[in-house]
């Protein structure tokens, strides 16, 4: 059972590790990086609580291998605040109650920064199916949708200000 | 000084919808989750498990296993039986294998464990566990379970004629429970002027939080104490149970639950897993960490449900019910090991006359045992109150197509008035307050029943029209708030709870409860409860909970108990600070007691209202100078045990469309009235009927938990088991009425439960309804679109 | 749920990957990895070796050559549904991809991997044989060339042999007056068709010049309806033939029961998808 060092850029960081081929990126993260905000829920890539961003596209960590990501840019949960401010979707969710264990908030978040990033202006139905991908046993989405909704409006208010 | 109303609102007290504190920590990825935990040594335990589901064991061999560099240990039933804990008591008076001895019960069923450095060796260790099975033929139909040629399931107590609940007949069953007046049920049947009768089935489910089950254990060999992080709804009752069973003193067993992704019910119990992560803490010095994956979640902790129901309604011919009987046969799956607080096996269920005032009625559960599972557990209601709404609230439609009386009047004809409570059921149960027909009301005109009504008779009327169209009705009463300790207890403890509060001398204030939140909001909206109470704004209160070792005893957090019996504690012990607060206030001031009136955050001296002092300046002077006879400081803790339930209630209306070519229904309209009586916090109370809905939705159109004649369970991934994304959710429209609980030191109810509650039989009701000019008065769920088209085609009408 | 241990390897080239599976025992290739890691997880699988095809340039990516639209088998889903080529040329492919798992899932999975995979459940396979698609095959003899209706040969059979690779997917070009639909039935996001079926139709002057079916998760691998094509081909589209196509579509199918539904329910849903997809392709007939 062989194993190899891989290097990554994580939130920015350039992070260099030792794993065994079969080691998942969620266990790499969460394990050796200690960033726990990415989630187990399934480990089928149904659930969706450990997605990340890999590359500039949303991903389920739990079926990645570690040494796939050789080289890669990796974005969780923990990068998406900048110089202690919050993103929109990190604010949106607590202003319109888009969650409540907390548990899919992470894969959440990550999903739909993304999703923004891809669509700034979504209808409902592209959102809900933009985070079709992401299990939430709380909410019933419907906040959820509302969080990512005003962090739309608050994306487009900075960019507007910013021009 | 402030305005009466801004300094009011600066509180955020009961009422305001206030922001969650809680969310900073998990919107950044720092919420702490037992898998979150990482400990110095810590090892990792894997389960080695049954592929059958009834099995004779011939032989385990670990050899392969312990040889695998990085495992640490392996233990069989054989290593726990000289420490006496190959079974353990279940909270059900039954006993429950913790590793299989002999033989296993179910599919799934724990047979060994594997100890090692991480996850990824123990998985390995695992599957080199060699175990020689000798297959048994398995039960599988609670139904057969009682014939005399059903395969036995528990040899080691196949002779006993007693069990904790009474008589046994036969060695596959559990108890006989009866609830109601037989005798009056019956005569009301022999005079009636119409009866009927349906049989349902509500199907085997799963809570399945995103978070699965786990826990860290860590016990410290040189002081002697046990640390146990643990994804526990009731980290206590665990604490009391870990003592009898492992002899260490509670004062030295620490249970702490830490962020918890959700519970519903799934993290009541307590499991093989728990224990045996414990054990091997103790036995190997080091720290012992078991997570589940989703399918031994999925397969093994807690299921809900499994009740094969018979009901019966009589009435007069003009809808009027006389009377009421149900029978059932509740499947227990392999070990009796329901997590539940009441003093009955089947719990609430008697709650099943619902909002209707019913003379008569009568009620028996049989429990069996079956080649399942065991854990059965309350998913998001209390305990047995999801069946017991699902069997009225179907009858009562039953009745209605029977008697060709709408829907919506027939609950009107037999509904409890607001003026008959509070109101004594034939069960016995003594309903607190309610209104029903003004909510039924409300919503109906919310949504135009009249017209949805006529939209359905034009396309009943049109044989081309592609769809069937549903519309459900469901007036449920709920009881939750376990519980007046007369009636529920668990081992021996009374299901009162508690709460400490302490305030600081700068006026800010820790609080610390028996409950523990799982996304429920309790450090929102306990917080907001003491504001109300003591004037001191919420964000300067700190609520704590889940750990053993600094929150008072309490009986945790299920059954939508932690309003009702948390939150009261939480107010009457805000009302001893208060009580204290006044004297301090009186001495301060040099006027009497009596003389003083209270205003939002202060007490000020009747008709001298500058004359006052706020709860920030008498927590300084608690601590500066107590009054003659006071301590000092300013605290106070309660144990409080509610002298009742709590009946919260709601009127939801359902408006389904069912394609006749594939059977897929659509929810068109979902309207949710709920009455929890005072209302804490709106933004979260709506939270909390979102995803009691969209549980109820899971529940009632595609959950189900299907085995084969084997035992095996058929669907234990989220490919199958049906969690709906966003996209299958439908829109949730809300709505509320306010009828405060008399009984209650603030009048509230509890309301998460509701939505699911009351949710499941208002979509059956919709699909039922779709097809009731057909003849047709029950479809079994789930309604997915495979059962639903079953019956277009049944009926003559699929495309 | 932990994969057991195996040795990786990414090789940069095809060349490369063919002398990694020639010389290494039990070795698998891995694609997207959302059915392969899943099956290995379950440790329904343990190969002793994963050979990455994600490392090799030109093994994704679309383009066309002339009237055919090559799509590279390493090309993931949701390339499909943004590719401007493919919207143009073979609307059919973007609008099943969007009925493939979920948007995360889309990200890795490839449209390689769904039909070198053999799975009777995936969705690509019916579309390629509807679109009358050839798959390029390359070993260590070099590339070879087969059509998709012949590819197929059962549950998680192939003509892919083992020391193959299936490198690119040709779409030959269309028809004038030619419309594409794919309709599926399934439970939820993320599951596999209940019953699908992929309709490619060319209608002129009124009548059925041209028309494929492939149906997706009613046998032990994808099929094509010709029966069902042969009674549209050459007829004015109206309900009868449509009913007809839909019922010799069905009389072909030999779908397995599992939860989603029995035998009678998902021959019930062939014909029903097939109609569907026929009217709905015939209208986006131009």
């Amino acid at each position: 059972m062989s194993t190899r060092t891989v290097t990554m850029s994580v939130n920015g960081e350039q992070r260099r590790a030792e794993v065994e081929d079969r080691t998942l990126l969620i266990h790499f993260l969460r394990e050796q990086l200690n960033l726990t905000g990415p989630h187990i829920g399934c480990e089928t890539s149904h659930c969706g609580a450990c997605t990340v961003d890999l590359n500039g596209v949303s991903v389920k960590s739990c079926t990645v291998l570690a040494v796939q990501c050789e080289g890669a840019e990796v974005l969780t949960v923990e990068g998406l605040a900048e110089g202690g401010v919050l993103h929109a979707v990190q604010e949106g969710f607590h202003q319109q109650h888009g969650l409540q264990c907390g548990f899919c908030t992470p894969g959440m978040l990550v999903r739909s920064y993304r999703l923004l990033q891809d669509n700034p202006d979504p209808t409902e139905e592209e959102i809900r199916a933009g985070i079709s991908g992401n299990l939430c046993r709380c909410t019933g989405y419907q906040n959820i949708v509302k969080a990512i909704q005003y962090a739309a409006k608050r994306l487009k208010e900075a960019q507007s200000v910013s021009a | 000084m402030n305005a009466p109303n801004e300094r009011s609102a600066e509180l955020a007290g009961i009422g305001e919808a206030r922001l969650r504190k809680e969310d900073a920590r998990f919107i950044q990825g720092k919420g702490n989750y037992v898998d979150d935990i990482k400990l110095p040594g810590m090892l990792f335990l894997d389960v080695v498990r049954s592929p059958l589901a009834h099995a004779r064991i011939k032989r385990i061999d670990t050899s392969k296993a312990k040889a695998i560099p990085g495992v640490l240990a392996v233990l069989t039933a054989e290593d726990l039986k000289p420490l006496k804990l190959h079974w353990m008591p279940t909270l059900a008076g039954d006993v429950q294998a913790v590793l299989a001895d002999d033989k296993v019960c179910f599919q799934m069923q724990e047979v060994a464990v594997v100890v090692a450095d991480d996850r990824y060796i123990a998985a390995d260790g695992v599957e080199a566990v060699e175990v020689e099975y000798e297959e048994l033929p398995a039960l599988v139909d609670a139904k057969a379970a009682l014939a005399p040629d059903a395969p036995v399931i528990r040899e080691d107590i196949a002779d006993r004629s007693e069990g904790a609940h009474g008589p046994r007949s036969h060695p596959n069953h559990i108890f006989t429970w009866e609830a109601g007046d037989r005798a009056a049920a019956d005569a009301a049947f022999a005079a009636a002027e119409v009866t009927v009768a349906q049989d349902m089935l509500y199907p085997r489910v799963h809570p399945c939080p995103l978070e699965t089950c786990g826990c860290v254990a860590s016990f410290d060999p040189v002081r002697g104490e046990l640390t146990t992080w643990m994804t526990s709804q009731a980290p206590h009752i665990v604490r009391t149970v870990v003592g009898l069973l492992s002899g260490l003193p509670e004062s030295k067993i620490r249970i702490i639950s830490p962020d918890i992704g959700g519970g519903f019910g799934n993290k009541v119990g307590v499991y093989p897993g728990y224990v045996c992560a414990i054990v091997a803490s103790i036995v190997l010095g080091r720290p012992v960490k078991w997570i589940e994956d989703r399918i031994e979640n999925i397969s093994t902790t807690a299921f809900a449900r499994d009740y094969h129901m018979s009901g019966e309604l009589a009435a007069t011919r003009d809808g009027r019910i006389t009377g009421m009987r149900v029978k059932v046969i509740a499947d227990h799956g392999a070990f009796n090991s329901h997590a539940q607080p009441t003093k009955w096996p089947a719990g609430l269920f008697s709650i099943c006359s619902g909002s209707y005032d019913i003379p008569a009625a009568y009620a028996r559960v049989d429990g069996v045992y079956t080649n399942k599972a065991p854990g059965g557990v309350a998913y998001r209601c209390s305990f047995r109150v999801t069946e017991a709404v699902y069997v009225i609230e179907r009858l009562i439609d039953v009745l209605a197509q029977k008697l060709s009386i709408d829907k919506a009047e027939i609950r009107r004809r037999n509904f409890i008035h607001r003026e008959q409570f509070p109101y004594t059921s034939a069960f016995g149960w003594q309903y607190d307050s309610g209104d029903y027909e003004r909510g039924l009301q409300k919503v109906l005109e919310a949504v135009d029943y009249e017209a949805l009504r006529a939209e359905q008779a034009a396309k009943r009327a049109d044989p081309d029209c592609p769809t069937l169209m549903g519309i459900g009705i469901c007036t449920f009463t709920e009881i939750v708030g376990a519980g007046p300790s007369k009636a529920c207890d668990v081992l021996g403890v009374g299901m009162f709870d508690s709460c400490e509060i302490r305030v600081h001398p700068d006026g800010s204030a820790i609080a610390r409860m028996g409950t523990i939140n799982q996304g429920q909001g309790h450090p929102t909206t306990y917080a907001q409860i003491i504001a109300t109470e003591l004037g001191i704004p919420s964000d300067r209160i700190t609520i704590e909970e889940g750990d053993t070792s600094t929150a008072p005893y309490g009986l945790g957090t299920y059954g939508s108990r932690s309003t009702p019996v948390g939150g009261a504690a939480t107010a009457m012990a805000a009302r001893k600070v208060h009580a204290k607060a006044r004297k301090i206030a009186a001495s301060l001031l040099e006027v009497g007691e009596a003389d003083l009136e209270w205003e939002i955050d202060r007490f000020q001296v009747r008709g001298d209202p500058e004359r006052a002092k706020t709860m920030k300046e008498i927590a300084w002077a608690a601590y500066q100078h107590a009054p003659s006879g006071e301590e000092h400081g300013l605290e106070a803790s309660y144990y409080y045990d509610p002298p009742n339930f709590t009946y919260p209630f709601g009127s939801y209306l359902a408006v389904v469309d069912i394609d006749r070519a594939t059977g897929e229904t659509k929810v068109r309209r979902f309207y949710a009235l709920d009455d929890c009586g005072t209302r804490i916090n709106p933004m979260i109370i709506e939270g909390q009927i979102h995803g009691g809905l969209t549980e109820g939705f899971a529940v009632a159109m595609g959950q189900q938990m299907p085995f084969d004649a084997q035992g095996n369970l058929l669907g234990n991934t989220l490919m199958d088991y049906f969690l709906p994304t966003a996209v299958e959710t439908p829109h949730w429209e809300t709505d509320f009425t306010v009828t405060p609980s008399p009984h209650h030191p603030i009048g509230a109810k509890g309301v998460a439960e509701s939505p699911h509650v009351g949710s499941i039989p208002c979509f059956s009701n919709a699909v039922a309804d779709a097809f009731a000019h057909l003849g047709v008065t029950h479809l079994e769920m789930p309604h997915s679109a495979y059962r639903v088209w079953r019956q277009l085609h049944a009926s003559g009408v699929a495309l | 749920m932990i994969p057991a241990g195996f040795d990786y390897h990414a090789p940069d080239s095809v060349a490369e990957a063919l002398r990694l599976l020639d010389e290494l025992d039990d070795a698998k290739l891995l694609a997207g990895g959302h059915s392969l890691l899943p099956m290995m997880k379950l440790r329904f699988a343990q190969p002793a070796h994963l050979v990455d095809l994600g490392r090799i340039p030109g093994l994704s990516g679309i383009r066309e050559e002339g009237d055919v639209v090559v799509i590279g088998a390493m090309t993931v889903e949701n390339e499909l549904i943004r590719s401007e080529i493919i919207r143009r040329r073979v609307p059919l492919l973007a609008e099943a991809a969007a009925l493939i798992a979920d948007p995360q899932v889309r990200n890795r999975g490839t449209i390689g991997g769904d039909i070198a995979h053999g799975d009777p459940g995936n969705d690509h396979p019916a579309l390629a044989i509807a679109l009358d698609a050839g798959f390029v095959l390359e070993g260590p003899g070099g590339r070879r060339p087969v059509k998709a209706e012949d590819f197929f040969l059962g549950t998680f059979m192939t003509e892919l042999a083992d020391n193959e690779i299936l490198v690119e997917i040709r779409v030959p070009g269309l028809a004038p007056h030619t419309g594409q639909a794919y309709e599926k039935l399934k439970r939820k996001t993320g599951d596999w068709a209940t019953a699908g079926a992929a309709v490619v139709i060319t209608i002129e002057q009124g009548k059925v010049g041209a028309v494929r079916i492939g149906l997706t998760n009613l046998a032990p691998s994808a099929l094509r309806a010709e029966a069902a094509e042969q009674a549209l081909l050459g007829q004015p589209l109206s309900e009868t033939t449509i009913e007809d196509a839909a019922t010799r579509a069905a009389a072909i199918c030999d779908p397995a029961e599992d939860l989603r539904g029995d035998r009678d329910y998902k021959l019930a849903m062939a014909r029903q998808m097939v109609k569907r997809a026929i009217r709905k392709a015939a209208a986006r007939c131009p």
